[in-house]
């Protein structure tokens, strides 16, 4: 690492101190400086992702126990791994599971995250302040955050269900997290409230980059209100939209911490995602193999929202 | 560019090795010194200290240990395993030994002279792996029947000692703002851990969890929320939120260990005592899961320090320090005597030394592949108790997922 530090400025800085070579040598020095500049990324990329990721992909195919970490031995098993976990009876659940913690908690993050940015976007007092009170839920730690949610979700002394007793909208307190059928949703609105500020931020700097004229220009033509958002914002933030939904889905897909500290993927498995249950597997039950196979699943469905997070940057970029 | 792969090889290694000098107190060098590391909290780690240096002192050694925190322990034994700077000295929770010793880290604490005499047999299956003894547990818990002493006395009831008695004695105890009983039942190996009593006390095995005793045994627990004497939210308890609920006064009696004790002490106003957990019918023997941390010798490879390592694991693990130990802890003395003698210094510990004669490892029966049957059985609960399964469909299921 330290020599390519060193050579890369030298390397560039090379060619006008010494005297004029010629055309193709120059060419080659340029090359040169060039991938030396490049290595420095090119090396952290492949030691902090490549690696990871290619050593998780292979744990996979594994049978990666504790006796592997004393004596090295990690006998090739093929996708015995894969068909363990497939078939064993939790597989359905987590998928199922996922997909509707996904879709719910991004639905939620999404609209509420844009009533939030539509709103600071007048101008008004403590516009400034209320919106970086609004970050909140962003700075604190999730296990904290999860801890302080499970004791206002509590089905018997929780502060939710007093209040909703107390103004008399429900009879009977809710099992938020003790309820199988309950529980996914609890879990869902707890990280919609986490997602709000990221939804928020990035849409809110959306709405700044719109030219105020077009308002004006539109207002003219009798473009107010609901029509302005149809006809004026929603196509000028389309970009925003793409980037702040598929970047949410990849956050989201992979979200253990609030779970763990909500309900540990309880009751009766009822909020198992594949997150959880890979960890599960690894940290509990110790059978990194199978652990892992469940999180490369995990990894091909980040990478398809992935490359189709960098298609839409491209073409946001080409517009 | 070749050097470089060598030079960040170099660098890493430095880094790693100064890390784990940082956290392990193990330094490269070989200087005689003995490393310990236990997962003592800091109000526990001075009795284990002082025990650490009377026995340092006797055998002529240099001992430095480390405490961390149970959470980490393992990711920690698996990553120094790996670079092979595992501590001369190890604590494990008993049911990690086996898994630890299958993977070749142990080595025999036979080989040190250290045969285990007088502990019960629970105690030596924690510590026994393929016929060998690779674990030896000093101080040991298990769980058993806490109740509030005035809430029982104003509603007339005794403490219970047979499933019957304990269903009807938390129904009576039930009240508009309180419940009868509370125990764990999580997601998590801590709710398997509370359900073992009920399950082996049953004459259940947990390599046949769709056995009619398996059911009897959910289908009690699964009676208790049902009749609405327990909360449906032990779903969600962990052991230490079951204790909060006690000492708050929102339940009558709870399933716990004797860890909690000081805190339950410190408790102002609560009037507690604890009987051993309720039997099936009059007579029959509880048969509680062993709890408690092991003394280990882990393979360093180094034969001069495993032998002094050996004699340091025998030393503290004495009769005379088990009894400090558990003093200090609220815990009981492993061997058998020595519990006899802590019973008649502290009567509210009495309780768990007659548990603990009688207690099971979790590992004696399925040793490594432990961890599976315990998820089976906590989900089985899970499904039990959230009304989602009958508990005979629960066991069934995850029986079936062999």
């Amino acid at each position: 690492m330290t020599t390519t530090l060193a050579a890369g400025p030298r390397g560039a800085a090379a060619p006008p101190s010494s005297p004029p070579p010629t055309r193709r040598r120059a060419r080659r020095r340029e090359l040169t400086a060039q991938w030396l500049f490049l290595v420095p990324a090119i090396a952290y990329v492949l030691i902090f992702f490549g690696y990871p990721i290619v050593k998780n992909l292979v744990m996979g195919f594994q049978d990666y126990s504790v006796r592997t970490f004393v004596t090295g031995e990690a006998p090739w098993v093929g996708l015995a791994n894969y068909a363990e976990v497939v078939s064993s009876g939790i597989f359905r659940t987590t998928v199922v599971n996922t997909a509707l913690f996904t879709l719910g908690s991004i639905a939620g993050q999404f609209v509420i995250g844009l009533l939030f940015a539509l709103f600071f976007k007048r101008r008004f007092p403590l516009n400034n302040v209320l919106r970086s009170l609004l970050l909140l839920p962003w700075l604190l730690p999730m296990i904290a955050g999860s801890a302080v949610w499970r004791w206002i979700l509590d089905q018997d002394g929780g502060i939710l269900n007093e209040t909703l007793q107390g103004i008399g909208l429900i009879d009977d307190p809710i099992r938020w997290l003790t309820s199988p059928d309950i529980a996914l949703v609890a879990v869902i609105l707890v990280n919609v409230w986490v997602g709000i500020p990221f939804n928020m931020t990035l849409l809110y700097s959306g709405l700044q980059n719109i030219p105020d004229e077009l308002y004006e220009a539109g207002a003219l033509d009798g473009a107010t209100g609901w029509k302005a958002f149809c006809y004026i914002t929603w196509p000028n933030l389309r970009s925003v939209v793409n980037v702040v939904l598929v970047l949410g889905v990849i956050y989201t897909l992979k979200v253990l911490d609030i779970i763990l500290g909500l309900t540990g993927g309880g009751p009766a498995n009822a909020t198992q995602t594949l997150a959880t249950d890979s960890y599960r597997r690894s940290f509990q039950e110790f059978s990194f193999g199978t652990g892992a196979a469940v999180s490369n699943v995990l990894i091909v469905v980040s990478l398809v929202f992935a490359v189709v997070y960098l298609r839409a940057n491209r073409r946001a970029e080409e517009e | 560019m070749r050097r470089t792969p060598t030079a960040v090889g170099a660098a890493t290694a430095a880094g790693v090795a100064l890390s784990l000098s940082a956290c392990s107190g193990q330094t490269g060098a070989d200087d005689g010194t003995l490393v310990v590391t236990d997962t003592m909290s800091a109000t526990s780690a001075p009795v284990y200290e002082e025990i650490y240096d009377a026995c340092a002192a006797d055998l002529g050694l240099d001992v430095r240990a480390n405490h961390v925190a149970g959470s980490g322990l393992i990711a920690t034994v698996l990553q120094q395993a790996s670079s092979q700077t595992l501590p001369d000295v190890l604590m494990l929770d008993n049911p990690d030994v086996q898994q630890i010793a299958s993977s070749g880290a142990l080595s025999p604490l036979g080989d040190y002279g250290i045969t285990g005499a007088g502990l019960p047999q629970g105690v030596l299956d924690a510590g026994t792996y393929d016929g060998a003894l690779y674990g030896i547990t000093p101080v040991v818990n298990s769980i058993g029947l806490f109740y509030d002493a005035r809430a029982l006395a104003e509603a007339g009831v005794e403490p219970p000692t047979t499933w019957d008695e304990l269903r009807t004695a938390a129904a009576e105890l039930t009240t508009e703002d309180r419940y009868g009983i509370a125990f764990s039942a999580t997601n998590s190996f801590e709710g398997t851990w509370q359900f073992l009593p009920f399950l082996w006390s049953n004459g259940a095995e947990e390599d046949d969890l769709a056995s009619p005793e398996a059911v009897e045994a959910l289908e009690l627990v699964d009676a208790l929320v049902e009749d609405g004497s327990a909360s449906a939210s032990v779903v969600n308890w962990s052991q230490n939120d079951v204790n909060d609920q006690f000492i708050a006064g929102n339940t009558a009696m709870m399933v716990n260990g004797p860890w909690n004790m000081p805190s339950l002490e410190a408790a102002e106003g609560l009037e507690y005592a604890s009987v051993p957990l309720p039997v099936p019918a009059a007579g029959d023997t509880l048969e509680a899961p062993l709890g408690g941390e092991a003394f280990t010798v882990p393979d360093t490879g180094n034969p001069e320090k495993m032998a002094a390592a050996g004699a340091f694991v025998d030393c503290v693990t004495a009769g005379e320090n088990q009894l400090t130990m558990a003093t200090g802890r609220g815990a009981v003395p492993a061997d058998s005597a020595v519990a006899a003698e802590a019973a008649r210094q502290n009567p509210t510990i009495a309780t768990f030394v007659d548990t603990v004669q009688t207690a099971r490892a979790r590992t004696a029966l399925l040793g490594p592949d432990w961890p599976q049957a315990a998820t089976q059985i906590y989900t089985a609960e899970q499904l039990a108790l959230t009304d989602t399964e009958s508990p005979a469909e629960a066991l069934e299921r995850v029986a079936a997922q062999d």
